[in-house]
């Protein structure tokens, strides 16, 4: 299992990646937006996408239609962790085809029910 | 701007006594049919008006330097003081705060990260003794095993010792490294009041822009934004909005009504 985590705060990936860690996923990777992290997902070496929303460059907004739009691509589950709390937001990323969506600021026990949840959903 | 206020909204009484004065006297004229002395009438008019026009961009520039010259930092140094403007110090100060509170969160897991691991082995240890200690207290241990654990018992109070003093010193750092809220605190504290001071100087600019309109009777057509979903980043006070979920319960809630 390889994850792939998208934020512009180095600090913020940091976190998501011990987070992780101690859920068990120690094989992970970071990119700092969406046109960072477009072309390391389509290397197709990645099970796994948490994204955050607004960054600069491409945003993760941008990046989960990117990846629904393409071919190889589109059944990635990706879970996004943001600050972006606007209802018309969240409505927009579930028809974007987003798997999990956490708010931040967000607890260990969140992301992990999170996580599991898409897991199980996938099995 | 305390003249405007006895006035409907924007002119100067005095221009507008001053335009009063002179339409009744153009009404006169013209109803007399001296029409040379309402031509000049008119220009007059209109010569009240670019004067008056003149005052708000006077007003406005004088304003604008101000502005300007509010915004000057390091008291102490005058040739910055001329060349360097608040502003452009301001978003130094924010780089600044976004620098210390990275530094501060990095030092803190580096912290964190160093000490996790020591909690975990001291954790295993004591559980691991714990257990022989009490198959010692089942008397099921036999004298070699003993011997073993009595040696164990004697390292790991003395690692034990020196993990916890180690651990200790790793909490206090940590609680340094949030000695950054001070700081930043203040430096935000300071942009924010200049925000606000800019505030106030870009409405006094926006009053003074309509009066500059009301004079030269110029209308803007303002167009309608249009919505975008873009993103915005953390959202205040939002409990109080109903457009803004207010935590991870209400975003679940929001994604089951939607079937997820």
């Amino acid at each position: 299992m390889k994850i792939l985590i998208v934020d512009d705060f180095s600090t913020m990936r940091r976190i998501i990646k011990n987070l992780l860690r101690d859920l068990g996923f120690t094989n992970t990777d970071e990119a700092d937006d969406g046109n960072t992290a477009l072309p390391m997902l389509k290397t197709g070496k990645y099970d796994f996408l948490v994204t955050d929303w607004n960054m600069p460059g491409m945003s993760g907004f941008d990046l989960l239609k990117a990846v629904r739009a393409d071919e190889n691509l589109k059944d990635l589950p990706i879970l996004m962790v943001t600050a972006e709390a606007k209802r018309d937001q969240i409505v927009a990323a579930a028809q974007a085809g987003v798997n999990g969506y956490v708010v931040k600021p967000f607890t260990a026990a969140v992301l992990k029910e999170k996580i599991e949840k898409i897991f199980e959903r996938i099995q | 701007m305390s003249e405007d206020k006895q006035n409907s909204p924007g002119l100067d009484p005095e221009i507008t006594s001053k335009l009063k004065e002179q339409a009744q006297a153009l009404v006169e004229q013209v109803n007399a049919g001296d029409y040379a002395r309402a031509m000049t009438l008119i220009n007059d008019l209109s010569e009240v008006r670019d004067q008056s026009l003149y005052q708000e961009v006077g007003r406005l520039t004088r304003s604008l330097h101000e502005a300007i010259r509010n915004f000057q930092i390091q008291p102490q140094n005058p040739e910055q003081q001329e060349a360097l403007s608040k502003m452009s110090d301001a978003s130094d100060r924010l780089q600044y705060v976004v620098e210390m509170t990275g530094k501060a969160a990095n030092r803190t897991m580096d912290l964190v990260e160093d000490a996790m691991p020591r909690a975990n082995a001291m954790c295993e240890q004591a559980r691991s003794l714990r257990d022989d200690w009490q198959r010692l207290r089942r008397r099921e241990m036999a004298p070699s095993e003993f011997r073993e654990l009595y040696g164990r018992i004697d390292r790991f109070f003395e690692s034990l010792a020196d993990d916890a003093e180690k651990m200790y010193t790793d909490l206090s750092e940590i609680l340094l490294a949030q000695d950054f809220q001070d700081l930043t605190g203040q430096v935000i504290q300071k942009v924010t009041a200049l925000v606000k001071e800019v505030e106030e100087n870009l409405l006094s600019l926006v009053v003074m822009a309509s009066h500059v309109d009301q004079l030269t009777g110029t209308v803007h057509e303002l167009k309608e934004k249009e919505s975008s979903i873009k993103g915005e980043g953390p959202q205040m006070r939002a409990a109080e909005r109903s457009d803004v979920v207010s935590g991870q319960d209400d975003v679940d809630d929001l994604l089951s009504s939607l079937g997820f």
